[in-house]
């Protein structure tokens, strides 16, 4: 006769939801979950109750309507005859022009100020130093106004460089500083300039290649070919040899007095220069810090290593310091990419016209949809925050910490 | 049973933030202040002045609207706003009304769900562009570049302008008529456009006016009034009438040096005895005592006194009565009649 008996049945009773640990937290994280669901429900109810009583509704018709309004930098074509969503879409690539050139900028000034910040020169160090803790320590709305007020006041208005006698002239006869903006040459794309450009394209990648093939020479067989000679004829002699042999098609549009304004050229807006040297710099004292960490991270006896097996200090720093000191920079190094992206939004106290002055500011005056343009600039801004941090972290994912 | 009283909490939340929609004008007599927007600072319309003080031809209006509700013309809170935030201001209840140079429109009456009360002032577009352009007309203005206060009827108006002469124009955006201001007198545009009022009394404040000039051309229609709530017509109805007893009181000829004489006994004239409540009952119609209209009118005078002290010739800002004159002398200022 056997002894062993089934062990007892457990019979699931209501108490076990609070007294077992096995189920309490899903009982308290169930409940958690109920009132905020409730809470969320409350306040749309109540939203469009309250809506309701002011006879309005949530419709999303307004964006196909004609906007009506004109936008001064336009990186797509729009007049005012264009719709409302167009307008939204002239001003998300705004914000994304601003962004980019601001990430950009920001990581080259952070990257410089950062290392500099280490550097053994007294003067050097205590320069970044103070750079990084003015810069920081100021709002950045501050510095976007400050730039900007500089900029309409010491530069010349477009008429001063008017008449026989000019009081201001243009830089080489092609730039001119105003207080409108800076007006640059455009390139104009003649008959045969696409061979000119792809050429040039297969040259950067011929840098690359070059490069990679030297440096495999090298590992393969200790023989070190010049890097920085080659490098630099690939990039610029076939392009310029091309574009002499296809008859320089490509000529320049120089800016020149027409009117009240410049004409020609690229028109490089007051607004978008005080907001994107305003964000970098704001940033970059930030991303300065994140990099100066980085580097204080990776440990002394690295850099002793690497100097007693004679690298030098150069080498020391690109070849042993930085790849391991991109792994601590870079998780904050997305976080700033993040907030200067979303404080392009301060653009309107520059008029500059980002996203938040075309669809979150005159469409939404004009329309008075607040609510649906609020919405949608919350999804734009939560779409370019999240992108962001995907691309940041598929480059974060390739140069973190190998474990093997 | 627990979330039974928890809904139930809920559900009268729900309903008390519904009912406070109504009945501003209970509101405003339990606060004891009324709640005006007006511009962020615009000289002779709106703007504190030397003490803090807010002065000018819109303030006198919540000062008129708080008279005759709350017997006590300084007793307003000013809520500043541009013109971006102030229907939001306004449909949020944070403030009981607006009287801020704002344009009359179909769409805002009727999609953006307010109630204009009336017009206090009858404008137009205009540009103002300094002497040394040597320009004549806004139709030589082609590749200017034209400084504008963004959301506002002016950006539009703008836009369509251009567009029918077929001339090009780069705006520049600006948040509030100081910023304007600073950016037009910097060369930063060539050209400042505004409602014309606002533009000489944007020029009236210039260390140099005589250097700018303001052209011809008035591109739009622009009837400035103050505005409410849709859904109160109560408290619309006590701002619409507090307006036109202000712009009767001049055609009636009572002001504010002969409205306490006028209102201590029955005059001959019906008209002025109804409207300062010495017979009939038409403060009781609409919510309030008899002395409303009274109170209301000696704060500042009638419409043609508030006029001449804010904006008129003898200030800086300089602005001739024109449309803004009463019917009676030409212009087209008509007030229903108080009966």
């Amino acid at each position: 006769m056997t002894t062993a008996t089934d062990p007892p049945k457990a019979s699931f009773q209501l108490s076990q939801l609070i007294y077992d640990t096995r189920y309490r937290s899903y009982t308290f994280q169930f409940i958690a979950l109920v009132l905020l669901m409730l809470l969320i429900g409350y306040l749309g109810a109540n939203l469009v109750t309250n809506l309701a009583e002011q006879g309005q509704n949530i419709a999303f018709g307004f964006l196909a309507e004609p906007a009506g309004y004109d936008i001064n930098q336009r990186p797509i074509e729009y007049d005012s005859q264009s719709s409302h969503l167009r307008a939204s879409f002239v001003g998300v690539l705004n914000t994304l022009i601003v962004a980019v050139l601001g990430c950009l900028t920001a990581t080259l000034f952070g990257v410089t100020a950062g290392i500099l910040r280490l550097s053994p020169n007294w003067l050097v160090r205590k320069l970044m130093a103070g750079y990084v803790e003015a810069f920081r320590n100021v709002p950045v709305l501050i510095w976007i106004l400050i730039i900007f007020t500089i900029m309409t006041a010491v530069l010349p208005a477009p008429s001063a460089f008017r008449g026989d006698n000019p009081d201001s002239s243009m830089l080489f006869g092609a730039f001119a500083f105003t207080n409108r903006g800076i007006y640059i040459p455009a390139p104009i794309w003649g008959g045969g300039s696409i061979v000119v450009v792809l050429t040039f394209l297969a040259s950067i990648a011929g840098v690359f290649y070059y490069r990679r093939y030297a440096t495999k020479l090298l590992y393969d067989t200790g023989k070190l070919l010049p890097m920085g000679w080659p490098s630099l004829v690939i990039f610029f002699v076939p392009t310029i040899l091309i574009y002499f042999i296809m008859g320089q098609p490509i000529s320049l549009d120089y800016p020149a007095l027409k009117g009240f304004n410049f004409g020609g050229g690229i028109h490089i807006r007051g607004s978008l220069i005080a907001l994107w040297f305003a964000l970098a710099i704001y940033t970059g004292a930030f991303i300065a810090e994140n990099v100066r960490a980085g580097i204080q991270a990776v440990s002394k006896g690295q850099t002793e290593a690497a100097a007693s097996l004679g690298l030098r200090p150069r080498r020391i720093m690109n070849l042993v310091i930085l790849p391991q000191a991109l792994r601590v920079i870079i998780p904050p190094l997305i976080s700033q990419y993040l907030n200067l992206t979303k404080n392009s939004s301060l653009a309107i106290a520059v008029g500059y016209m980002d996203v938040t002055g075309t669809l979150g500011g005159i469409t939404l005056n004009q329309t008075g949809r607040a609510i649906e343009c609020v919405l949608l600039l919350m999804l734009f801004y939560l779409a370019i925050s999240l992108a962001i941090s995907a691309v940041m972290n598929v480059y974060n994912n390739a140069i973190k910490l190998k474990e093997r | 049973m627990n979330k039974t009283v928890f809904l139930g909490a809920l559900t009268v939340a729900g309903l008390a933030a519904g009912a406070s929609a109504a009945a501003t004008l209970d509101d405003v007599k339990a606060r004891g202040t009324l709640n005006c927007g007006v511009t962020t600072g615009l000289v002779g319309f709106a703007a504190p002045d030397a003490n803090g003080v807010w002065e000018g031809f819109d303030v006198a209006v919540c000062r008129a609207v708080a008279a005759a509700v709350l017997g006590d013309a300084n007793a307003v809170e000013f809520v500043p706003t541009t013109g971006k935030t102030r229907f939001t201001a306004l449909a949020s209840g944070e403030i009981d009304m607006l009287a801020r140079n704002t344009t009359w429109t179909f769409s805002r009456d009727t999609d953006l769900k307010f109630e204009f009360v009336g017009v206090n002032y009858y404008d137009g577009q205009g540009f103002m562009v300094p002497k040394a352009l040597g320009v004549s007309s806004a139709k030589e203005l082609d590749g200017a570049t034209v400084c504008i206060q963004t959301g506002t009827t002016t950006e539009l108006n703008l836009a369509d302008f251009f567009r029918k002469n077929n001339i090009s124009y780069e705006p520049v955006p600006v948040e509030t008529n100081a910023e304007g201001q600073q950016q037009y007198l910097a060369g930063a545009c060539d050209a400042y456009t505004t409602d014309a009022s606002g533009l000489a009394a944007t020029r009236a404040a210039f260390e140099n006016p005589t250097e700018h000039v303001i052209l011809p051309e008035i591109i739009s229609k622009e009837p400035l009034g103050p505005l409410v709530r849709h859904g109160d017509n109560d408290w619309g109805d006590i701002v619409r009438w507090t307006l036109n007893a202000l712009i009767a009181s001049e055609e009636l000829g009572v002001t504010s040096a002969n409205v306490e004489e006028m209102a201590s006994e029955p005059t001959n004239s019906p008209e002025i005895n109804r409207l300062l409540g010495t017979e009939g009952n038409l403060g009781e119609m609409i919510g309030l005592d008899a002395d409303w209209a009274k109170r209301a009118i000696a704060v500042g005078g009638n419409y043609g006194e508030l006029f001449e002290k804010n904006i008129g010739e003898k200030t800086p800002i300089g602005l001739a009565r024109g449309l803004n004159a009463q019917w009676t002398d030409g212009g087209i200022l008509y007030s229903p009649p108080f009966r």
